[in-house]
């Protein structure tokens, strides 16, 4: 969801000599990376080792009797030292095993396989969203600062900030599902929908797509629709936001005085020069944002009936399922991480001062 | 416009309303299924697991639905047990075949019951508990022939139990090639029969995908009545409002979570029916012997008394659980449907007094943060509060709230307890045996999560399950119920009652005493 704090991209001090401009930030890169995942792993084994529920009772239940329990705790390996158990842990997933799932005994990686891309259709689409909407609002209320346009940005933003999103999930369900029809309701597909298209990257936009299955992907797409547009919505108050912010800063610019005195047109001081300017942060923003919906919402995914990475993650942390849970972290270390390289290579693309 | 925005104007256009229909010959539910975490028998311990387990798998014998003390024969077709009282002998009936076409034999049977023992999983204790071992099971379930089988039990038990045990969802009979078959390092096809199925009943499993959704077909040559739907697709929809929006809109039949609040609305709703069935859940407050204040018994009576039971009924849970106030839920052998205890201050605040305690206590309360779990323990709250027992709720995940009770840490717990199998024991040796009630105690019954040192009803209940006369057991457990109803540390508040609300295209589906009487085979549409 929405709510990550404004990023403040700094450059740093770059070597400028070039043997090093190549071997550097790869090996900076590398070791954060490491770093940043040892740190993730470690933080998150040790949550869910101090929140106060026994991982094996989780696992066969409050019935089981002493000698099933005494056996799953071995299995589980929890009769070690903490320190052992991570060790354990690290040396298994260095080469790959992620362990299986208590709770859908399946290994990690599958599960994960099969919640990621429902979670990453959602927060595509709502990001698609966020930015077609999100960024030509901010825009816009900074050039009519203090406007009537302005205000209304603002008061959808701060709506954006203050509504709660399950509330707002149901009540879109009701509205546009249940009493207007307009889309379909919770779920990914239809039932008569279901299994229909083979799964290759498990996003049924594209599989659909990709087999030529429209009304597959028709359907998928009416499904997907509102809860994208909710979440899509919060994204889009944040980016407007943001983006409302660095055209402000940027438009008080002397280089934009001076375009407006050169007599260029208006749309063109604002969207080639200003917006060329703020493009740089607003990537990052957007990479956040992204990240953020990708991490998955566990309350749209409650209300909308959507089996993403998000409930999962939640309900195997509060099942006490370790692998789980610190399998779905990596994922989400992942994606961050790789956002935020991706956003740094784009910088160089728009920005040749970064280069 | 940019051409996101168009695409959405587009979509919105060309669909139009919604079509609101599910096919014609496919059974479509909105069900809570995130327990779900395994289809094998041998290996299911929660409801969920049981429902689909039952649709799919037989067991020898089962009771009848209607009334749960008649046993009738289901793969098995006659069973008698030796004068010895420990060996029983099941004659199978003839013709019948698995999913994958292999007949049904004695052989099926044992090799079913023996996995089960070796497996040991959760529910494995239903069959262990008469003696079998992994060493021993070979020798004491065995097939003398295609048709015959013999079991020995250890000791001379009630008949009853015994039959009872067998009717639970562990004793279900798998086939034994096609499981054989997919045996990966001697684990009895475990792996493989999570997630796949191997039953004779009258449907099988085509696909499960874990807290997303599973999906059953007819199987068309099953040997009783045939299922009316083709198929029955199941899935998961956590947040109950949206399920009762699904089910208004039309895209679902059933929707199996409905809370008060929404069985309220959709009973204005014409298009809507809504059926009930008891089941054997007992909703309860444990009282923790370990605390003082509650070891007094006065003040165990005290708290009896100051519950509004038929007020939380009525405003919290009406159509989803009933008033009931003993450790043996209505249905089963013995249960006893007298409930002594109502809302009476006066009562409650000179049973404190009598106690040393006239200005009341403090204390607390673990209550699990889900609905109506929450709600009545506030209510709890407020009216112990009228007769100065102040009670600090201490709100957790279930999972959290479960490990505090088994350790012991509660002052008071509330919680729900459901039957293992369909025979009084199964409750009676939770609510009432506590055979050692130190720490390190091997058998860790309710009682003695409660630290409640009962030795007599302990007895008493060992009794029970020994005698083999059933009207004598009947009195027998109806005099353990009224000790425990007048003396326990047991506040026993409800019963559950499983509620399905469903459109007026469906009907027939059979909400039994049990969960894996949740029978999908009869629903016409």
């Amino acid at each position: 969801m929405t709510g990550a704090p404004a990023p403040t991209p700094q450059p740093g001090a770059r070597p400028t000599s070039l043997p090093a401009r190549a071997l550097w930030p790869a090996a900076r890169i590398a070791g954060t990376v490491a770093l940043t995942f040892l740190g993730l792993l470690l933080v998150t084994f040790l949550i869910g080792r101090v929140v106060p529920i026994d991982p094996v009772l989780a696992a066969v239940g409050d019935r089981a009797p002493a000698a099933v329990y005494e056996r799953v705790k071995h299995e589980l390996g929890l009769h070690l030292p903490l320190w052992q158990q991570f060790w354990v842990y690290l040396r298994k997933v260095l080469v790959g095993d992620f362990g299986r799932s208590v709770l859908t005994s399946n290994p990690v990686l599958v599960d994960i396989r099969r919640v990621f891309p429902a979670t990453l259709e959602l927060a595509t689409v709502a990001t698609l969203i966020g930015v077609t909407l999100g960024i030509p609002m901010g825009v816009i209320a900074a050039v009519r600062h203090g406007r009537l346009a302005d205000q209304v940005v603002r008061v959808v933003s701060l709506l954006g900030y203050s509504v709660p999103v399950f509330w707002l999930g149901l009540m879109g369900l009701l509205l546009f599902y249940a009493r207007l029809g307009w889309v379909a309701g919770p779920g990914r597909l239809d039932v008569a929908f279901d299994d229909l298209v083979p799964t290759w990257s498990g996003v049924i936009l594209l599989d659909s797509a990709l087999a030529g299955e429209w009304e597959v992907f028709w359907n998928a797409l009416r499904h997907v629709i509102l809860p994208a547009s909710i979440l899509g919505y919060f994204s889009l108050a944040y980016l407007a936001r943001m983006t409302r912010s660095f055209m402000l800063a940027e438009l008080r610019q002397e280089y934009v005085t001076t375009a407006r005195i050169k007599g260029l047109a208006e749309r063109r001081v604002v969207w080639r020069h200003a917006f060329g300017n703020v493009l740089v942060p607003l990537i990052t923003v957007v990479a956040l944002a992204y990240a953020n919906l990708l991490e998955g919402s566990v309350l749209t995914e409650t209300v909308f009936a959507w089996p993403g990475l998000g409930s999962y993650i939640t309900s195997s942390l509060l099942s006490a399922d370790m692998n789980a849970v610190l399998g779905g972290t990596i994922v989400v270390g992942t994606i961050f991480i790789g956002l935020n390289l991706l956003s740094d290579l784009i910088y160089g693309l728009v920005d040749p001062r970064a280069r | 416009m940019n051409a996101f925005t168009w695409l959405l104007a587009a979509t919105i256009l060309a669909a139009g309303p919604a079509l609101a229909a599910t096919p014609k010959d496919t059974v479509v539910m909105a069900k809570q299924i995130d327990f779900l975490i395994t289809m094998d028998p041998g290996e299911s311990f929660e409801a969920a697991g049981s429902e689909v387990i039952g649709n799919i798998y037989e067991r020898l014998i089962a009771y009848d639905l209607k009334d749960v003390s008649k046993l009738k024969g289901e793969l098995a077709e006659s069973w008698s047990v030796g004068a010895d009282g420990k060996t029983y002998t099941f004659k199978m009936k003839k013709g019948i075949k698995f999913h994958l076409g292999n007949p049904v034999t004695a052989q099926d049977a044992a090799y079913s019951l023996q996995r089960a023992v070796a497996l040991n999983k959760s529910p494995g204790f239903i069959l262990t508990q008469f003696g079998f071992t992994k060493e021993n099971m070979k020798e004491r379930i065995r097939a003398t022939d295609d048709q015959t089988l013999v079991i020995e039990t250890a000791e001379a038990v009630a008949p009853t139990f015994f039959y009872y045990c067998l009717t639970a969802s562990v004793a279900s009979i798998v086939d034994q090639k096609t499981v054989q078959s997919h045996e990966k390092d001697g684990d009895y096809g475990n792996e493989w029969l999570k997630a796949n199925s191997a039953g004779s009943g009258p449907f099988k499993l085509v696909s499960w995908k874990a807290n997303e959704s599973y999906t059953l077909e007819r199987w068309d040559g099953y040997w009783g009545a045939k299922a009316l739907p083709r198929r029955v697709v199941v899935r998961h929809v956590p947040e109950p409002a949206t399920q009762r929006l699904l089910l208004e809109k039309g895209d679902i039949d059933y929707a199996r979570d409905l809370t008060k609040d929404q069985l309220d609305a959709v009973r204005g709703n014409a298009s809507i029916r809504v059926q009930q069935a008891p089941k054997g859940s007992i909703l309860y407050l444990g009282l923790n012997q370990k605390n003082p204040n509650l070891a007094k018994p006065e003040v165990r009576e005290a708290l009896k008394w100051l519950v509004d039971y038929a007020g939380i009924e009525e405003n919290i849970v009406r159509g989803r659980y009933v008033v009931h106030q003993a450790f043996l839920p209505r249905g089963f052998l013995g249960a006893l449907e007298d409930k002594p205890y109502r809302f009476d201050l006066e009562k409650g605040k000179a049973l404190l007094a009598k106690a040393g305690l006239p200005n009341g206590f403090a204390l607390t309360m673990d209550v699990r943060n889900t609905s109506p779990t929450t709600d009545i323990a506030q209510t709890i709250q407020a009216s112990w509060a009228k007769a100065g027992v102040k009670v600090e709720l201490i709100p957790g995940d279930g999972k959290q709230v479960v490990t505090k009770y088994r350790a012991r840490n509660h002052d008071v717990y509330i919680g729900q307890w459901g039957p293992d199998y369909q025979d009084p024991h199964t409750n009676a040796e939770t609510f009432a045996m506590n055979v050692d009630n130190t720490d390190n105690a091997k058998s860790k019954t309710l009682a003695w999560r409660n630290s409640w040192d009962i030795p007599e009803m302990t007895k008493q209940t060992q009794a029970a399950l020994r005698e083999r006369d059933a009207k004598k057991r009947e009195a027998m457990y109806q005099a353990i119920q009224r000790e425990h109803q007048r003396s326990s540390p047991f506040v026993i508040l409800f019963q559950e009652i499983e509620v399905a609300a469903y459109t007026k295209d469906v009907e027939g589906l059979i909400l039994g005493p049990s969960y894996d009487n949740n029978l999908y085979a009869t629903i016409r549409k």
